[in-house]
């Protein structure tokens, strides 16, 4: 079952959706037709919400390895830094060997193995075989470094040119309403006059980094960063700790010592609001998370329909949903950033907040 | 949620937590600090510019009440010169009317006196004449009519009564 | 195993889609009300079902 190849280009061209970067498994020579396109579409889709050591912008043909794309650096802790390119692992075909030690690709994840590259498994089918340390330049911290650079030039360039003149010029023209907006719509109101300037960099850097994260996403490049419970948990782990460092006296006294109610309420009160602070950068990890790989998912799966239904029908259907589904998630993509960076104004907000009423 | 933690990847963890801090300080120092500046100095500048204006606008408007109150007062000033002209211009007209009157009245009553002095100087000397001309006329008579004593007494008295007339 | 985990998720997204719509219609009526606090109204709705996003997520994850 080989789809040939102006297809898959003619689908990347057409839709520009994230469709291309993926390594398929060879699992779909056998077993009746539909059965193995649905399986490998749940491949395919399985893969593409996976990180990957190499960058591989489409596969020219399955049977034969070739891909089109390029190696990026592994770096594994196992004894002492190995340093290699993800090249010699092949797409996975083969087994990569470092200064005596086999290392292979098992679903996306480096395990150690023998020359032979075999897979141990437990009864529940999870791989027993040794994770090394796995620090390599994967293809979304390729992303996190271009994206970051990318905001750097901008942002730099935006603000040289406000020397010798009030306004602007170029791509600061559009940028500055933004930082207006987030300035004097999601800081200043939730954070307060007082405090808001030194959370401003934090503020404005999330919501740029995971708006243009999540564009880039939506571009037929394909990587979505944000779709990664590491990359997710990161951001909201520094909104946790902004949070807990800028606080004041009067926060972490309503956490562990609630005024105004009684003592025993005061101690059944206070693992809850514990909890609670928890709970808040939990939610910003998982709702970003969720909605960007749920709204991959639903994307993706509506595109590979098409190839089940394989009627004009079909195709065109999958065709118009595809396209008004990516409209919501250009939405969605500039929604959650905005939300993330609401939310985390927000909590900074109860931070710094000063009851003085009680 | 067991996916989830076995999707976790720590070397992803570990480059993401260290780029966005490397991110964070860059972008603070090269991109934020600046324009953030720039958005405020500009915001300041317009907010000093609409005040400068609200000012200037206070002191057109004073000086506009100053110089309508001084071209007020000049006005009044000039009113009352006139006012003050005009009486003394009266005033002197009253004044001379009044010596004037004064003068034509001195002046009247001395020709009074004078034509009343005149006169009487005039009706002596024409007594003194009538005087004399009744003692030519009575001379004459006299020396006319000595003969006739009657008509001459009647004579004497008509002219005695000519005289008591003037 | 299958369809206890499915039904479960199923009921995780009609809760939470029922509590995000009253959110909706709420905020609606709000913003008929006083059109001119439409901008504090919308941020309120938008926390409020990000909230029940979060937790719908988390449920989701969970089952």
């Amino acid at each position: 079952m080989q789809k040939p190849f102006y297809v898959r280009f003619l689908l990347v061209a057409t839709f520009l959706l994230g469709f291309t970067a993926f390594a398929q498994d060879e699992d779909a020579s056998s077993g009746n037709e539909q059965g193995s396109v649905k399986a490998e579409i749940k491949e395919f889709i399985a893969h593409h919400l996976l990180d990957s050591h190499d960058f591989t912008l489409f596969t020219i043909d399955e049977e034969k390895n070739t891909h089109f794309g390029f190696p990026l650096p592994v770096i594994i802790w196992d004894d002492g830094l190995k340093v290699f390119m993800s090249s010699k692992f092949d797409h996975g075909q083969s087994v990569a060997e470092v200064d005596g030690n086999y290392y292979a690709l098992y679903h996306g994840k480096i395990v150690k193995t023998d020359a032979q590259g075999t897979i141990n498994y437990d009864e529940e089918g999870h791989a027993t075989n040794a994770k090394p340390l796995d620090f390599s330049i994967t293809k979304n911290v390729v992303f996190i470094i271009a994206v970051s650079l990318l905001m750097i030039f901008m942002f730099r360039k935006m603000a040289k040119s406000y020397s010798g003149s009030m306004l602007p010029k170029g791509i600061g023209r559009g940028l500055e309403p933004i930082i207006l907006y987030i300035r004097d719509d999601i800081a200043i109101p939730n954070i307060g006059e007082k405090h808001y300037k030194k959370y401003m960099g934090y503020l404005l850097t999330v919501f740029f980094f995971i708006w243009i994260i999540n564009l880039l996403g939506l571009s037929p490049l394909g990587v979505n960063v944000t779709n990664n419970i590491a990359v997710t948990l990161c951001l909201a782990l520094f909104t946790y700790f902004i949070t807990a460092f800028t606080a004041n006296k009067n926060y972490w006294k309503h956490i562990f010592w609630m005024p105004d109610v009684p003592v025993f309420m005061k101690i059944v009160l206070a693992p809850i609001e514990l909890l609670g602070t928890f709970i808040k950068p939990f939610s910003l990890m998982i709702r970003l998370y969720a909605n960007i790989t749920a709204g991959h998912l639903i994307l993706m799966s509506i595109l590979g329909m098409m190839f089940i239904f394989k009627t004009w029908i079909g195709s065109s259907m999958s065709f118009v949903l595809a396209s008004a589904l990516s409209f919501l998630e250009l939405l969605v993509a500039a929604l959650q950033a905005y939300i993330f960076t609401m939310l985390s104004a927000l909590y900074f907000g109860m931070a710094v907040e000063e009851h003085d009423d009680h | 949620m067991e996916k989830l933690i076995e999707q976790f990847s720590f070397g992803l963890f570990f480059w993401q937590l260290l780029l966005l801090v490397i991110l964070l300080l860059v972008l603070r120092k090269v991109a934020w600090r600046p324009i953030l500046n720039a958005i405020e100095a500009r915001e300041s500048g317009i907010k000093d510019a609409l005040e400068a204006a609200e000012n200037a606008k206070k002191e057109m408007q004073n000086v506009t009440a100053d110089s309508e109150r001084l071209l007020q007062e000049a006005r009044m000033e000039r009113d009352g010169m006139i006012k003050e002209a005009r009486e003394m211009k009266e005033k002197i007209v009253a004044d001379a009317k009044a010596l004037a009157q004064v003068e034509a009245e001195n002046m009247i009553s001395q020709a009074k006196t004078a034509i009343e002095g005149e006169k009487k100087a005039a009706v002596a000397e024409i007594k003194d004449q009538v005087a004399t001309l009744s003692l030519e006329i009575a001379e004459k008579v006299i020396k006319g009519q000595i003969s006739d004593s009657g008509k001459q007494l009647k004579l004497v008295e008509e002219m005695v009564g000519d005289i008591k007339l003037n | 195993m299958e369809i206890p985990t499915i039904l479960g998720a199923g009921l995780i997204v009609v809760g939470a889609a029922f509590g995000i719509g009253k959110i909706g219609s709420s905020a609606m009526d709000a913003i008929a009300r006083q059109p001119e606090a439409s901008g504090k109204i919308q941020t309120a709705m938008l926390i409020a079902a990000a909230l029940i996003e979060g937790i719908g997520f988390a449920a989701l994850f969970a089952a």
